[in-house]
């Protein structure tokens, strides 16, 4: 009992940064006592639903609601007509734009919000919703972006200016009534010329299809407003709660102390519950209306057609280099469309996110990118699925540039990446494209991720293949995919990061209670992350608390610090930072607090895993735990009684975790079947928190990754219709089709980040999309392709490899 | 327009009697009227699992079930696997081996994985991967997900040898 336990255990008992915690959140998950949004249940709650345009663009002729009102419990059918008085037929996007509530005139896609139906149960919205009766009139529908920049057909006339002129948008001038930003970076004129006077030039143009995050909760809220006490309380899904409470403020004119934001346990997110949604607004109307609480959830074939869409760029791009691979420049003009209401989630001034990342892993010391935002008949969205603001796109461009160009200068894409790396030293590396590399050492990730897979044995082995193939022995061909990616995480520093003028910064504030346990309270929300098990141990690492003392609370904004949310990997790059910083805090407090108890100097105390010792008398010291609750029972002369503390961070740059990755793959050329023999990842996110919930984010992030390469898409078809709007067509991938990857890591902490932390969830879904399409891409290789377009189903394999000629 | 029907069924145990449209799908009657919130809806259309539960001693979509078709049923959720006192070796096996991340697909696969080691209860790995096809998971990637319904089957087959 009274043995002196080492320092060792006393760390080993906090349970702090590095080690495997098991998760304080999964005895509710599964006992099944997790509390999402369509777990709570109000007195008197009505329930939502959405009439929906068939029509991809259209006019509203007339909305005829009698049949619908006068079914037995329905309470109220919202239209465009009735929010137009509370100016709440439009709302704000968050990329400077406005998009329709509810149509107001006419309709942009289909799918489109028309009218909100209020009933006593989802079966009655449901039959209410069939009984609206609602006249269109078709109009000519635009799904091609480059097809709407020559169209005659003005998608959005409310932008127009008088005598059709086309005033300034949001991000600048615009060129066409159809067309939204050009956001440019880089140096044009010398990168054209590098081009030009180039030895090598490699150009493609890279399609990054439409996807989806398709998180498996899909997007609800329940809206409450209080008459008797003015107050609305909006529980939902919601990856910024305290952002959605200011929106919700500007957008109703509600106080903002009058409004409690509370973002429940989240099914997962992805980047599909960023944004605001109509549902939102018609919910906090229509509970405001009826005086009682309203719940909406929307159904797959909602979630899927409506909220939040990815990617759908299309990156027109060359490469130049010298004939022995150094690269010199790289250009890229993408061409984005971003559907009917331009609602992407981004920092306002990025219009196309961190695209210019786009130069990637390597020391290109020319570069230009010109972003075109376009209007179609699309749903609105171009949010961040499972990256980093447009980071999947910049990664998937580069990584696909370095294939091209490495058939073009008939080199091993490997070596190609080698001499083009930034080396370890060159960092803090300047990108020129405008971004300032915070550390690296992707030489040392890239040795050892392919050491670790044998690369030379796999590069012999596909030659044996070609040739068996050629000899008529197998009708399988093999693809190396090779990755090495570099994220931009964190956002962001507030200088240059905001979004709706909120500025990026997150926050953490720590109560210590008497008996030397604590809550802490964030400005992040876990869908999944852990967040109660890792922030838990970077304050125990800090304060030297056990983390099972240790409370995490996040997703109410009546009692948490103001913070922008989770989403692009900022929890642990800027809330992890806070965490860290108000710990300190913690600290320092308790550091005079135990000066005062053991009568010494301030000065003659340090911190020692979980106490304060006097210095060089490790016999006499004070544990957190007696600072605690001396804390609250002591006087102590020029100190307030109490132990708490708040942080709002700031950081000072990004954070930019790497990796190196690695896919095997078989294809049968006859069915275009893909099996993957192996996957490997090399992820270093710098200083690691939990190794086991790292590599859970890994193993999901890759598999995200796979389905987006392998088959996910949202398409449509001329008439703007949605191809994909069910699990049927819209491609997730099961256990079945899952393989077993292989990870592995480097650390290369982070400079400026108090515990050198990257960010890791995302890190995974941008490396692994260019891996697994690189697979995909290399396997042809041998046979004369340079590049075929995501997603790689079956189908398109087959087509590829007919067109090539392989099927005799 | 009534037309209610009279349904029993066992849930969890309890015998459960109500009057209910016949078109009130089953995950509806849990949720909502009997507040047995564990089963989810992920898709409505027999895709995703969330919904899982067992009916009559099979693994059933909830969500694509009409009460009518229910009555007289003997059901089980996540709720009727364990409690707080004694949970379920998959639920404990979930936990050990990080097998959940947001947690809403857990009810269901958990479900799911309880029936499918009551029907085999030596899998293999392929076995689990095809006999848990049924349940979508978009967080963890699966990996860690067939690790626990492994560990749990070694484990679960070490107590009944223990027991013999």
């Amino acid at each position: 009992m009274n043995k002196e336990l080492t320092r060792e255990e006393r760390a080993d008992a906090l349970g702090g940064m590095g080690c495997k915690r098991k998760r304080v959140e999964d005895a509710r998950f599964t006992q099944g006592k997790g509390n999402y949004v369509d777990d709570i249940k109000l007195p008197g709650m009505l329930q939502g639903d959405f009439v929906r345009s068939p029509y991809a663009h259209a006019k509203i002729v007339s909305i005829d609601a009698s049949a619908a009102l006068a079914l037995d419990g329905v309470v109220a059918v919202l239209t465009a007509e009735d929010l137009a008085p509370l100016g709440l037929h439009w709302m704000p996007t968050l990329a400077g734009d406005k998009q329709m509530v509810l149509a107001d005139g006419k309709v942009l896609f289909q799918g489109q919000e028309v009218a909100f139906v209020v009933a006593k149960d989802r079966y009655i919205a449901a039959d209410a919703v069939e009984l609206v009766e609602v006249e269109y009139e078709e109009l000519p529908v635009l799904t091609d972006p480059f097809a709407a920049m020559e169209s005659d057909v003005v998608l959005r006339e409310d932008l127009l200016g008088e005598g059709g002129s086309l005033p300034d948008g949001a991000h600048g001038p615009r060129k066409h009534h159809n067309h939204i930003f050009t956001w440019e970076v880089g140096e044009k004129d010398a990168t054209e010329q590098v081009l030009q006077e180039a030895d090598v030039v490699a150009e493609e143009m890279v399609y990054y299809h439409r996807t989806h995050p398709c998180p498996l909760e899909t997007c609800g809220c329940v809206a409450s407003m209080d008459k008797v006490n003015g107050k609305l309380t909006l529980h939902g899904t919601f990856q910024a709660p305290h952002a959605i409470r200011t929106v919700v403020s500007l957008i109703s004119g509600i106080e903002e102390h009058n409004i409690r934001v509370i973002s429940p346990d989240i099914g997962g997110g992805f980047g599909n519950k960023v944004g605001a949604y109509p549902g939102y607004v018609c919910s906090v109307v229509a509970s405001i209306v009826t005086g009682v609480p309203v719940k909406w959830v929307e159904d797959r074939m909602e979630n899927l057609m409506t909220t939040a869409f990815a990617r759908d760029y299309w990156m027109k791009g060359k490469i130049s280099a010298t004939k022995e691979g150094k690269i010199t420049g790289l250009w890229c003009h993408t061409t984005a469309d971003h559907g009917g209401f331009d609602a992407c989630a981004d920092p306002t001034k990025f219009p196309a996110g961190f695209m210019n990342i786009c130069t990637g892993s390597y020391d290109i010391p020319t570069a230009y990118l010109a972003v075109d935002g376009v209007y179609t008949n699309k749903a609105p969205g171009g949010v961040s699925y499972r990256c980093s603001f447009r980071v999947t796109e910049a990664a998937y461009f580069i990584e696909r540039m370095i294939e091209i160009l490495a058939i073009e200068l008939n080199m091993d894409a490997a070596e190609l990446r080698r001499i083009n790396f930034i080396k370890k030293e060159q960092f803090p590396y300047q990108s020129a494209l405008g971004w300032e590399y915070d550390s690296g050492d992707y030489h040392t990730a890239w040795d050892k991720a392919l050491k670790a897979v044998d690369y030379d044995g796999l590069r012999a082995e596909q030659a044996q293949r070609v040739e068996d193939y050629k000899a008529g022995k197998t009708r399988k061909l093999m693809g190396i995919g090779l990755t090495h990616f570099t994220e931009i995480v964190g956002a962001g520093p507030v200088k240059n990061c905001d979004i709706l003028g909120l500025g990026m910064f997150d926050s953490c504030e720590i109560r210590i209670h008497p008996t030397g346990s604590a809550i802490a309270r964030l400005g992040t929300i876990s869908q999944g992350q852990g967040h109660a098990t890792t922030f838990a141990q970077i304050l125990a690492t800090e304060i030297g608390l056990p983390a099972d003392s240790i409370t995490i609370e996040e997703g109410d904004t009546d009692t948490a610090p103001y913070g922008l949310g989770t989403y692009g990997s900022r929890s642990t790059p800027v809330a992890g930072a806070a965490t860290a910083m108000a710990g300190r805090k913690i600290r320092a407090k308790a550091q005079m607090i135990a000066a005062y108890l053991l009568e010494v100097h301030d000065d003659d105390v340090e911190f020692d895993v979980d106490r304060f010792v006097v210095k060089g008398a490790p016999e006499k010291f004070k544990t957190m735990k007696e600072i605690a609750f001396a804390a609250y029972n002591q006087a102590i002369p020029g100190i307030e009684p109490g132990l708490e503390a708040v942080s709002y961070y700031d950081p000072p740059n990004m954070t930019y975790p790497f990796g190196a990755y690695v896919c095997v793959m078989d294809i049968d050329v006859d069915t275009g079947v893909t099996e993957i023999r192996r996957f490997y990842a090399l992820d270093d996110c710098g200083t690691r928190i939990n190794p086991m919930i790292i590599e859970g984010q890994v193993h999901g992030g890759l598999t995200e990754a796979l389905a987006v390469a392998l088959g996910q898409e949202i398409a449509y078809d001329d008439m703007g219709n949605v191809k994909t709007g069910t699990l049927m067509d819209f491609f997730l991938p099961t256990a079945w089709e899952v393989p077993n990857y292989e990870t592995d890591h480097t650390v290369t902490p982070s400079p400026h980040h108090p515990i050198g932390a990257k960010g890791v969830g995302e890190s995974p879904h941008v490396g692994g999309v260019p891996c697994f399409s690189n697979a995909v891409n290399d396997a042809f290789r041998a046979f004369g392709l340079r590049h075929t377009h995501m997603p790689h189903d079956h189908w398109r394999i087959w087509k590829t490899a007919n067109g090539l000629g392989l099927h005799g | 327009m009534s037309n209610k029907k009279h349904i029993k069924m066992t849930v969890n145990g309890e015998e459960q009697e109500f009057l209910a449209e016949p078109r009130e799908l089953l995950i509806h009657t849990l949720r909502e009227r009997l507040n047995i919130t564990g089963p989810h809806i992920g898709c409505e259309t027999s895709h995703c699992g969330a919904c899982t539960v067992t009916l009559n001693g099979k693994s059933v979509k909830s969500c694509t079930v009409f009460v009518a078709q229910a009555d007289g049923a003997d059901i089980t959720t996540i709720e009727g696997l364990g409690n707080p006192d004694s949970l379920h070796v998959l639920q404990e096996s979930f936990k050990e081996h990080h097998g959940l991340q947001c947690g809403f697909c857990t009810p269901g696969m958990i479900t799911r994985a309880s029936k499918l080691l009551e029907e085999n209860p030596n899998p293999t790995e392929e076995d689990v991967r095809f006999g848990m096809a049924g349940n979508i998971c978009r967080c963890t990637g699966y990996q860690n997900i067939v690790k626990s319904i492994l560990a749990a089957a070694s484990e679960m087959n070490a107590a009944k040898e223990a027991a013999e």
